[in-house]
């Protein structure tokens, strides 16, 4: 069975650098490393030391307050560093990985026919319960809640995002198993949400309720996909993956091992090799891409919702994609003059790139202005298509007011959600960043 | 251009974090970034950002102003000298008014803006820019012979207890340039209203006469102008809201920059005409009514500050309602209102600036009325949504 979803309010942002649709071996990193601030709230709690050896999927640490959600290693090798910041708060657990790779052996099974419990103990031991996020507050799932129904967005509409119909085009067997098992997870039902690419790639997948999707950006977003569907409401929870981390969790049950393979797109105007690369989770990015120079902003994920890596540091450990854009940290003479420096997109009319709809832009990280308080109207509804009021509920996120961030629909909303908002807001303001704050509340005050 | 850049680097040193003027760095950032976009970068989220500023914002509004205003100087010069008698070219007409009116431009901004800056080094902020546009409005709706202290002592009331005593730009439930106005207009009555001030040197020179169509009207008087005169705006009146068409190309800019909200402006003209309409249906049913609600209802949405208040000051996105919904409740009810204050009230002839003022006060409660809505939406669904899940239990 299979509904439509047509999204109209959104933008998709058409930048130059996208990946060649060609898969590559990528070049295997002396060092792999697992970072806890990629999983918010969770607080690591280390089970090896510094110089254990370690085997693919053996664990590294557990959440502090979850503690059946397991991390385990992505690599085989010897747990080299674990790098500290601010309060000794653990940033990096940095592993010395072995020339090839030797796996820890967790025995096949068949999911459909396994006991839930089973499968549920399974995927939490071998460190895959990491992959599986929670609405509301997009946090890590805590694996006590009943989850009224799992999302999986196959949907790739954010600028320069990889396509998920050809990272999943030969992984049918896993992607299936993976369905068998997550069904196993909810009483309610499995969503798959597919456009053209990973429909066709996905054929014929069994368990798993499939809904067409098209329209702009940010039609690919699971959270507006669960609004459209089936919107989240005051303390329910649903969980959401995405869709290679479901392969990942069917390999698990078909072969018994946690193999952590993950498909990276070089993507991004100032990207050399722009090309799909099969690597695993955590790969060093200046191995992956060579060291670059300070002109240039590499991010891990897509330039609307990733985040900024330097050399030597590691690819996120949900993230598809690296991005390479200039750095724009250059004047800009009377950039304020309307008309003028058209080739920087603008979804306003201020400027002229909206006459030329088929151009590629090639942006930089210049913020194109100042921050200033909240005064056009208007322009947050054009990109949110929601049954949400933005500007609002930014507002009572500001100001901490939580029934006002329930009543306005807290719960409904993911900071990636407000990525265009983001993008499109005249004044300049880090609005994900204040959607994370209220959500951060949120959790505090109503958890 | 490169040049320049170093100059200000270097001006601009000893104003840097932890150096001797940092406290007033504000007031330096603020000649900076007018003349530089800065080299700001974006730190996490969104690591590409829209070309739009609300720099951006504001001086396309200032652009979409500029033929009104141009027209608006003129037309005084026009007014002036067609009454007296005198033979003028473009040129003199154009020089009476600029004489006039630049002036006061000069005092609202400087005025203004010193305001803006005083109060952004004080609080530590950078300067907004909304009183680019404001500093423009307020020397555009005021009579033209307006002394200058008078027009500089509402510059300060507007900004001080309009906009700063809210807490700055973005912040101020009033539209700053109308309060600017409501305030001359009760502090200064005989200079803001009557049959002297509307014509640059009426209250001086006999021959002149400044009188609106409204006064006239209001008067029980007929008018002479035809319609097309109120349309183009050789018509006696504030400084730059008497032509509707330059009004309207400058709303044609706001809308095509997606600027100023064309559902604002749109629904403002239809609650206009409602209401004249039904003043012009009045004698049909058996009503006899007066000049002013037998005026033409066309006619209507072209004289006085109409067409001026509702494309520039109701469409101003702080004051108005912020939701889609309110915006089309909030312009229609400035239209009605404007029409009905002016028919009613021959104390106000002119009743765009009050239905506005009110309306802004309004803003926010059409605003929550309208996500009450949403809100009862949401709380409907949890109602179904548990429900079902005790059906399934």
């Amino acid at each position: 069975m299979s509904k439509d979803i047509r999204i109209k309010k959104g933008l998709s942002l058409r930048l130059e650098g996208e990946a060649e649709k060609e898969l590559v071996k990528a070049p295997r990193s002396k060092t792999y490393a697992v970072k806890p601030p990629d999983f918010h709230t969770v607080v690591p709690k280390m089970v090896v030391k510094e110089g254990a050896k370690l085997l693919a999927g053996d664990e590294l640490f557990y959440s502090k307050y979850t503690d059946e959600v397991r991390f385990t290693s992505p690599v085989s090798g010897m747990l080299k560093e674990i790098k500290r910041g601010d309060k000794r708060r653990i940033m990096e657990i940095i592993i010395e990985a072995d020339p090839e790779d030797a796996y820890k052996e967790f025995g096949k099974m068949d999911a459909s026919s396994a006991d839930a419990e089973a499968v549920k103990t399974r995927i939490l031991e071998s460190g895959c319960g990491a992959f599986i996020n929670q609405r509301p507050y997009d946090i890590i799932a805590d694996p006590k809640d009943s989850p009224k129904a799992i999302f999986i967005s196959a949907v790739s509409t954010a600028p320069l995002a990889p396509d998920w119909g050809f990272i999943l085009k030969d992984k049918q067997a896993e992607f299936q198993e993976g369905i068998n098992a997550l069904q196993k997870l909810t009483s309610g039902k499995v969503h798959l949400s597919l456009d053209d690419s990973s429909a066709a790639s996905l054929k014929g997948i069994k368990g798993a309720e499939l809904h067409n999707v098209s329209g702009p950006h940010p039609a690919g977003n699971v959270g507006v996909q669960i609004h459209k569907i089936d919107p989240i409401n005051q303390g329910e929870r649903v969980w959401t993956l995405n869709p290679e981390d479901v392969a990942i969790i069917g390999k698990l049950f078909l072969t018994g091992r946690y193999e952590a393979n993950r498909t990276i797109a070089v993507t991004g105007s100032e990207a050399k090799d722009r090309k799909y690369y099969s690597a695993k989770i955590g790969a060093n990015v200046s191995e992956f891409i060579g060291e670059v120079s300070d002109d240039i902003r590499v991010i891990s994920g897509n330039v609307l919702t990733g985040t900024k890596v330097s050399n030597n540091q590691y690819i996120g450990f949900l993230d598809n994609e690296l991005t390479l854009i200039p750095e724009g940290n250059q004047y800009r003479a009377f950039g304020w003059l309307p008309f003028t420096y058209n080739n920087i997109h603008s979804n306003s009319r201020t400027s002229l790139s909206w006459l030329f709809p088929n151009r590629k832009f090639k942006p930089t990280t210049n913020l194109n202005g100042e921050e200033r308080a909240l005064v056009v109207t208007g322009e947050m509804e054009e990109v949110l298509p929601m049954d949400i009021f933005p500007m609002q509920l930014i507002k009572a996120c500001m100001a901490g007011d939580i029934e006002k961030m329930e009543n306005l629909g807290i719960y409904e909303v993911a900071p990636e959600d407000f990525a265009l908002v983001e993008y499109v807001n005249t004044s300049k303001i880090e609005i994900q960043d204040v959607i994370r704050l209220g959500l951060d509340l949120m959790i505090t005050e109503v958890g | 251009m490169e040049w320049i850049r170093q100059k200000l680097d270097k001006i601009s040193e000893p104003f840097g974090k932890g150096k001797k003027y940092e406290k007033y760095a504000p007031a330096v950032n603020a000649i900076d970034t007018f003349l530089f976009t800065p080299n700001h970068t974006t730190k996490k989220g969104a690591h590409i950002r829209d070309a739009v500023d609300l720099k951006r914002v504001m001086i396309t509004v200032v652009i979409a102003l500029i033929p009104a205003l141009l027209f608006g100087m003129w037309n005084a010069g026009y007014q002036y000298y067609s009454q007296l008698g005198e033979a003028f070219t473009f040129w003199d007409a154009l020089g009476h008014g600029a004489l006039k009116i630049v002036p006061m431009i000069v005092v609202s901004y400087a005025v203004g803006l010193g305001i803006e800056f005083a109060f952004a080094i004080f609080r530590g902020h950078d300067v907004n820019e909304g009183y680019l546009v404001t500093g423009l409005l307020i020397p555009m709706i005021m009579p033209i012979d307006l002394p200058l202290w008078m027009l500089a002592l509402s510059v300060v009331f507007a900004v001080l207890i309009g906009k700063e005593a809210f807490g700055g730009t973005g912040m101020n439930i009033l539209n700053p340039a109308l309060t600017a106005r409501a305030f001359a207009f009760f502090a200064y009555p005989t200079y803001m209203s009557g049959n002297k001030v509307w014509v640059s040197e009426a209250s001086n020179v006999e021959a002149v006469s400044g009188e609106t169509i409204l006064g006239s009207l209001a008067a029980g008087d007929d008018v002479s102008h035809s319609m097309w005169d109120m349309f183009y705006g050789v018509i006696p009146g504030s400084v730059a809201e008497t032509s509707t068409l330059f009004i309207l190309a400058g709303a044609l800019l706001l809308i095509l920059t997606k600027v100023g909200n064309w559902r604002i402006i749109l629904s403002g003209f239809i609650g206009a005409a409602v209401m004249a309409l039904i003043f012009n249906a009045l004698p049909s049913l058996g009503v006899a009514g007066n000049e002013l609600t037998n005026f033409y209802w066309v006619n209507h949405l072209l004289i006085g500050g109409l067409a001026f208040g509702i494309v520039f000051m109701a469409t101003d996105p702080v004051s108005a309602a912020q939701t889609l919904k309110g915006m089309w409740i909030y312009g229609f009810l400035i239209g009605f209102f404007s029409i009905m204050i002016r028919v009613f009230n021959p104390a106000y002839p002119e009743g765009v600036m009050l239905a506005i003022l009110l309306m802004n006060v309004f803003a926010p409660t059409i605003d929550h009325y309208v996500i009450q809505a949403n809100i009862k939406r949401r709380r409907k669904r949890i109602k179904t949504a548990t429900g079902q899940v005790k059906t399934a239990v």
